[in-house]
């Protein structure tokens, strides 16, 4: 990290030093001086750069790219890097290469790379090109449901219950979304009972785990509380991810009220990948740097290499001719 | 191995602090800790005037600060730091104290606090007609000595003379202290100093004490190690957070802060104000997104959002920038 002050570099690299002795952390009974909340010792982030991300940017991104950023991304300890989209290239022209990108990528061991699966035909598409996890996309809205995969939620449900049969005969695990969890573009306000019934639905079916989207990011702290709330009466916490989107400026509190809640898994894109296409020139994804820096500052282990991240970032930015979201990246003098 | 050290010698003094991670339980009892203890209300001092256009490169004139500073007034924000009264060889952008002070339109019931450095600011404040002013200490030592030239101790001796002649005159004194979370020369600061700062700020008669996260470099876990052993030492409703957002961790430091029961927030409109110490990057956080978050939360703030955005759309078409606030930049477009 070359412009970095060395006194900054000094608070990041306790970070550093704790993630390459873990053993000092314990022999210093570090663990866990946040009195009065409890976190969990362990946060799994599911990267969604290269597929929500890029799926937001306006710039056509080249296969080659695609592949050397998820590679880039394998490399940073990531746990879960969502690699692409089989979903129908009229509708999304950026996921058109799901095939070769999927095929293309070095897998590392331990890495797991899920693939959007919208229907059965993109679910075998998926499988033909060497998918070993699949996501299923369902909404708390009726109107973005429509609107957004031209069916009701309780068609989509049918849908997504073949593809969730067929993956469970081949042991594929699923996992499911749920957006508009805290707001819909076109409904305003969405009941958290609404949100919990898909999500239980989904869990119900068979997904693994159930990742609950503020897709246009207008939830705070106060929403998210009560959307947890209401969502875990139907499905465990250790089921549970928040995929929260930064156009308000909210996603670092709001998943800081979730892991107050018990949740543990973060879905969140390098540089902060994909605006808003509902607000014009925002943000949409919360940006890993910023969430790392959030997580490891507070002492939770991800297994993630942040400095890594960082470079991952300045790549796709430089290749998308584009300044990174991410202000951890911006501090640390990565701007373009 | 230095940090080991400095490590170790934590973990000694801090013996008391060490709870255990306990295995947490069912969503009921998460979502009372959650969202515990949050306070009703919560006053923002607005910062932008002062703490946003000193880090602004683009001098703005009088006029503008006036009218910006009116605007702001309208919102509902119940404290606008108006200028700095300190010499214009350091600070160019606040030449002009005088005659902000005497342009701006006073609102009834809204407090519009000065900063002064020294007695002589002091006294060019009061004959300007301030009726509060701020004083500002640092946790570090070497950023005391790099931005007011002297010592920590003396600059609390400086202080003890504005405060004499503060109470003589019955002007009410706001209390800074810079770097509680990092700082850009030191590295970490050591919770206890800034506890040591604060309490000696408090003692001297100063009402209440803002905490500033100079650099932008603290997180939830620092901010809530920090407060605890501040608020050993200042009762909590006379502790104020000052978040800078160029980790993008303000909101988050500002929610640990609300369950920690802190119930004043600095903020700047429109984010205005830079980072001198990592440059392009962003300051204060912005009054729009903290706003926001509070108002989802069901606190009262008594301000009016779209009224604010207002305020920060004007600064920023004079200032020809951007708008630091993501509140802001997410309503433009609608």
């Amino acid at each position: 990290m070359g412009n970095v002050p060395t006194t900054v570099k000094h608070c990041l690299s306790y970070e550093q030093l704790i993630q390459d002795y873990p053993w000092l952390k314990r022999w210093l009974q570090e663990e866990k001086t946040i009195t009065g909340h409890e976190y969990p010792d362990f946060v799994k982030i599911v990267e969604v750069g290269p597929r929500d991300g890029l799926q937001n940017e306006k710039e056509i991104v080249p296969t080659g790219v695609k592949i050397q950023l998820i590679d880039m991304l394998s490399g940073t300890g990531l746990p879960v890097i969502e690699a692409t989209s089989f979903v129908s290239s009229k509708w999304v022209p950026q996921m058109a290469d799901h095939s070769d990108v999927l095929r293309g990528i070095q897998r590392a061991p331990h890495v797991r790379y899920p693939v959007l699966t919208p229907n059965m035909q993109g679910f075998k598409d998926a499988v033909a090109a060497g998918a070993t996890e699949v996501a299923v996309f369902g909404s708390a809205s009726e109107t973005f449901s429509k609107k957004n995969i031209n069916c009701s939620i309780d068609e989509s449900m049918l849908r997504f219950e073949e593809v969730i049969n067929t993956a469970k005969e081949q042991q594929i695990p699923v996992r499911g979304y749920v957006s508009c969890a805290l707001g819909c573009p076109h409904e305003g306000h969405i009941e958290p009972s609404k949100v919990s019934e898909v999500a239980k639905k989904l869990y119900a079916m068979g997904c693994y785990e159930i990742s609950l989207g503020d897709t246009i990011g207008v939830g705070t702290p106060g929403s998210m509380l009560k959307m947890l709330q209401s969502v875990m009466e139907e499905v465990p916490a250790h089921a549970l991810a928040v995929h929260c989107h930064d156009t308000y400026g909210q996603a670092l509190p709001n998943i800081l009220t979730a892991l107050q809640m018990g949740v543990c898994v973060v879905d969140s894109a390098v540089a902060g990948l994909g605006g808003c296409p509902y607000a014009q020139g925002s943000s949409g994804n919360v940006s890993t740097e910023d969430v790392l820096y959030m997580l490891h500052g507070m002492g939770i282990e991800t297994g993630v290499n942040l400095a890594k991240v960082i470079e991952a970032g300045d790549f796709i930015c430089n290749a998308l001719r584009r300044e990174t979201n991410s202000k951890v990246a911006q501090a640390t003098g990565r701007t373009l | 191995m230095a940090t080991v050290m400095s490590l170790v010698n934590r973990r000694i003094l801090s013996s008391a602090m060490g709870q255990k991670y306990v295995a947490y339980s069912s969503a009921a009892k998460a979502g009372v800790r959650a969202g515990q203890a949050l306070p009703e209300k919560v006053k923002i001092v607005e910062v932008g005037p002062r703490d946003g256009l000193q880090n602004e490169k683009t001098i703005v004139p009088t006029e503008t600060k006036i009218h910006l500073i009116d605007m702001l007034s309208a919102t509902g924000l119940p404290v606008i730091e108006a200028t700095s009264f300190v010499s214009p060889k350091w600070v160019p952008q606040m030449a002009d104290q005088v005659e902000v002070m005497k342009g701006i339109g006073r609102k009834p019931g809204v407090s519009y606090p000065v900063l002064t450095p020294n007695l002589k600011g002091f006294q060019a404040a009061l004959k300007a007609g301030a009726s509060e002013v701020a004083i500002f200490g640092a946790a570090s030592e070497l950023f005391s000595k790099k931005n007011i030239n002297c010592s920590v101790e003396e600059s609390l001796q400086r202080f003890e003379v504005i405060m004499k002649a503060a109470k003589e005159a019955g002007v009410p004194v706001r209390g800074y202290v810079s770097c509680v979370l990092g700082c850009p020369y030191e590295g970490k600061v050591a919770p206890e100093k800034v506890a040591h700062v604060a309490k000696r700020l408090y003692s001297m008669g100063c009402y209440e004490i803002s905490l500033g996260d100079t650099i932008g470099v603290g997180t939830p876990g620092s901010m809530i190690e920090m407060l605890e052993a501040v608020s050993k030492e200042v009762p909590v409703n006379a502790l104020a957070v000052h978040c800078h957002d160029t980790y993008g961790q303000a909101l988050a430091n500002i929610l640990i802060a609300l369950q920690m029961g802190i119930s004043v927030v600095d903020s700047s409109v429109a984010g205005l104000g830079g980072c001198p110490y990592a440059q392009g990057a962003s300051g204060n956080v912005a009054t729009e997104d903290v706003v926001y978050m509070l108002h989802g939360l069901g606190i009262q703030t008594g301000v009016d959002l779209s009224k604010l955005m207002d305020a920060g759309a004007y600064i920023c078409r004079t200032l020809n920038r951007k708008t630091s606030s993501k509140v802001a930049q997410a309503n433009c477009k609608l």
